[in-house]
């Protein structure tokens, strides 16, 4: 029995911008603490007894020493609203931690750019972090506006180049215009790693295919149970899976990181 | 001191405890194995499964709803071969009963997975699922109207190895009549209900929210439906019922158990409590103890 449901407590919360927070959770005194990779996710329960299913949100950094998970999360609806309305000092129900994260391994030593749309930037911090030392890592940021969120964390993390759809910030255009601008000044990646909306990734996908780049996806999907036992959350793939016979992969479990070869990201 | 007794018997087949899972919430134990000792659940009742594998609907399948959720996965799953071999295979030492949910798009697909799942040891139970509400063809259309659904009951009784159990739908004018025939066409037991179809719409984008645009409502907000459902099913039949809509705990379970349930499935609950099920047995015990009742067999149909 490995996996559980806990109560952690609240022990800082941030407004980042108007729409995301940032909260740490302590974990429970009881609470056996396991390593966590970057692009795991927990399930965050609202406080509200009418919502009964848990929120997807992936780890944005977890201090082990001091027994803290960092989640940055954006108020989508009324069930992340209730969480972003709690105090420092309450607690949340947290399912967790779930997922399959980034293949560290395959990126050692290797000239990496991390990509983050959006509510897909929270995962690269704690995976940028985890891979200081052991690649080259550039990270590139893409907002749609001014209103930037953990970019002084990124920039004390490593190499981070912004870009804002407005043009505001950095770059104009997307993560992979940035990206494109650097590659045509000759520093051109070995290994993408993407966390964002789906035009996103099917844009890096395209990008990593075309010129054969190692690179890993992290997928989105409306979950119910987390845990891989209701399949609420699948996603095309170019294989047949093993157990269910049928091109279809959860994103909870199987996820929600998979190199981009292996997923079909249409319907 | 002895504690109360919690077994119940179903159509013969005698059960610890009155507790099981829903069919499609649970998979066949393996992943909530990781939270809790499922062998304490009174049956395991597992996902559906057809002759082959099924690929379901495509996505969003889920969405929230207040005091519920939606859903529409369309019974993916791996087909009556991969699930005897992989999944019956992982059940075979945890000690609980296993029910398996049997699915189909024509009478002859339940008939032959029923008749394949017959002779295979680690089943105590069949439950058939013919109210699905999110395949197109097949499910629910044999479980909306009488006569169909006396036919397929009793085809599928005259060549199952096991015991029977038809799993029926709320969305009908008259739930007792479906399970007279249910019950006429040969059915052991029948369980009920299945979810209530439904539909969400997304204001902003104006779209449906699910990919199928209906889906199957379920949680607490079903709950009261489930309790005046299986009042009348059970007073309309004399085989015994399983009752089964948004049971989040204990005092859930015992509302059905009064109203003529001899067992009790946790559906959609255990994706917000993992353990919901162990839960509500442990609150059914303490219950018996406050109460000084001896047996949980007491309770059945108590209120009438």
């Amino acid at each position: 029995m490995a996996k559980t449901q806990s109560l952690m407590a609240i022990v800082e919360k941030e407004k980042l911008t108007e729409d995301i927070y940032r909260i740490k959770l302590k974990y429970g005194r009881e609470a056996k603490i396991e390593d966590i990779i970057p692009g795991q996710f927990v399930g965050v329960y609202p406080p509200q007894k009418d919502k009964i299913l848990p929120r997807p949100v992936s780890i944005c950094d977890f201090e082990k020493e001091e027994r803290l998970i960092t989640l940055v999360f954006r108020t989508a609806g009324c069930g992340t609203r209730d969480i972003a309305s709690l105090r420092e000092g309450d607690e949340l129900k947290v399912l967790g931690i779930l997922g399959n994260g980034y293949d560290i391994e395959q990126l050692r030593g290797k000239k990496t750019a991390l990509l983050g749309g959006g509510i897909g930037i929270p995962p690269m911090l704690y995976l940028a972090k985890k891979l200081s030392g052991i690649a080259d890592v550039t990270c590139y940021m893409g907002y749609r506006d001014s209103h930037t969120f953990l970019l002084d964390d990124f920039k004390a993390a490593s190499k981070t180049v912004t870009a804002t759809e407005d043009g505001s910030i950095g770059v104009k255009g997307n993560v992979l215009d940035a990206l494109q601008a650097d590659a045509q000044k000759g520093t051109f990646p070995e290994a993408l790693c993407a966390c964002g909306p789906l035009p996103m990734l099917r844009a890096v996908q395209r990008f990593a295919a075309e010129r054969d780049i190692l690179c890993f996806l992290s997928l989105e999907e409306r979950m119910a149970c987390g845990v891989g036992a209701c399949l609420g959350c699948v996603c095309r793939t170019v294989s047949e899976d093993e157990h269910f016979g049928v091109p279809l992969a959860r994103v909870c479990t199987d996820g929600p990181v998979f190199e981009q070869s292996q997923v079909v990201l249409e319907w | 001191m002895n504690g109360p007794d919690l077994s119940v018997e179903i159509a013969g087949v005698r059960f610890e405890n009155p507790v099981m899972t829903a069919s499609g919430t649970f998979g066949s134990g393996r992943e909530y194995s990781e939270f809790f000792d499922i062998g304490r659940l009174g049956a395991i009742v597992t996902k559906g499964v057809s002759t082959v594998p099924w690929e379901g609907n495509p996505v969003p399948r889920v969405a929230e709803t207040p005091s519920g959720m939606l859903n529409a996965i369309g019974l993916q799953n791996p087909g009556v071969e991969t699930f005897i071999r992989e999944d019956l295979a992982f059940l075979k030492d945890v000690g609980t009963k296993v029910i398996v949910n049997v699915c189909g798009k024509s009478t002859e697909d339940y008939l032959s997975c029923v008749e394949r799942l017959g002779s295979e040891e680690r089943v105590d139970m069949l439950e058939i699922n013919v109210s699905c509400p999110n395949v197109k063809e097949g499910a629910i259309a044999f479980g909306q109207d009488p006569k169909v659904l006396f036919d397929i009951t009793d085809r599928i009784c005259r060549i199952a190895g096991k015991p029977v159990i038809m799993k029926l739908s709320p969305n009908v004018t008259d739930i007792a009549e479906m399970a007279r025939a249910a019950e006429a066409g040969g059915a052991d037991a029948i369980s009920l209900i299945n979810t209530l179809t439904g539909m969400k719409i997304d204001v902003e984008k104006r779209t449906f929210v699910l990919a199928n645009r209906t889906g199957g409502l379920s949680g607490p907000a079903i709950h009261p439906v489930a309790v005046r459902m299986v009042y009348q099913a059970a007073h309309a039949v004399r085989i015994p019922v399983i009752g089964m809509g948004g049971v989040a705990d204990a005092q859930d379970a015992l509302e059905l158990i009064l109203a003529g349930a001899s067992g009790v499935a946790v559906g959609s609950a255990v994706f917000n409590r993992p353990d919901t099920a162990i839960q509500v047995i442990d609150g059914i015990r303490d219950y018996l103890i406050r109460h000084g009742i001896g047996s949980v067999r007491e309770l059945i149909g108590a209120v009438c």
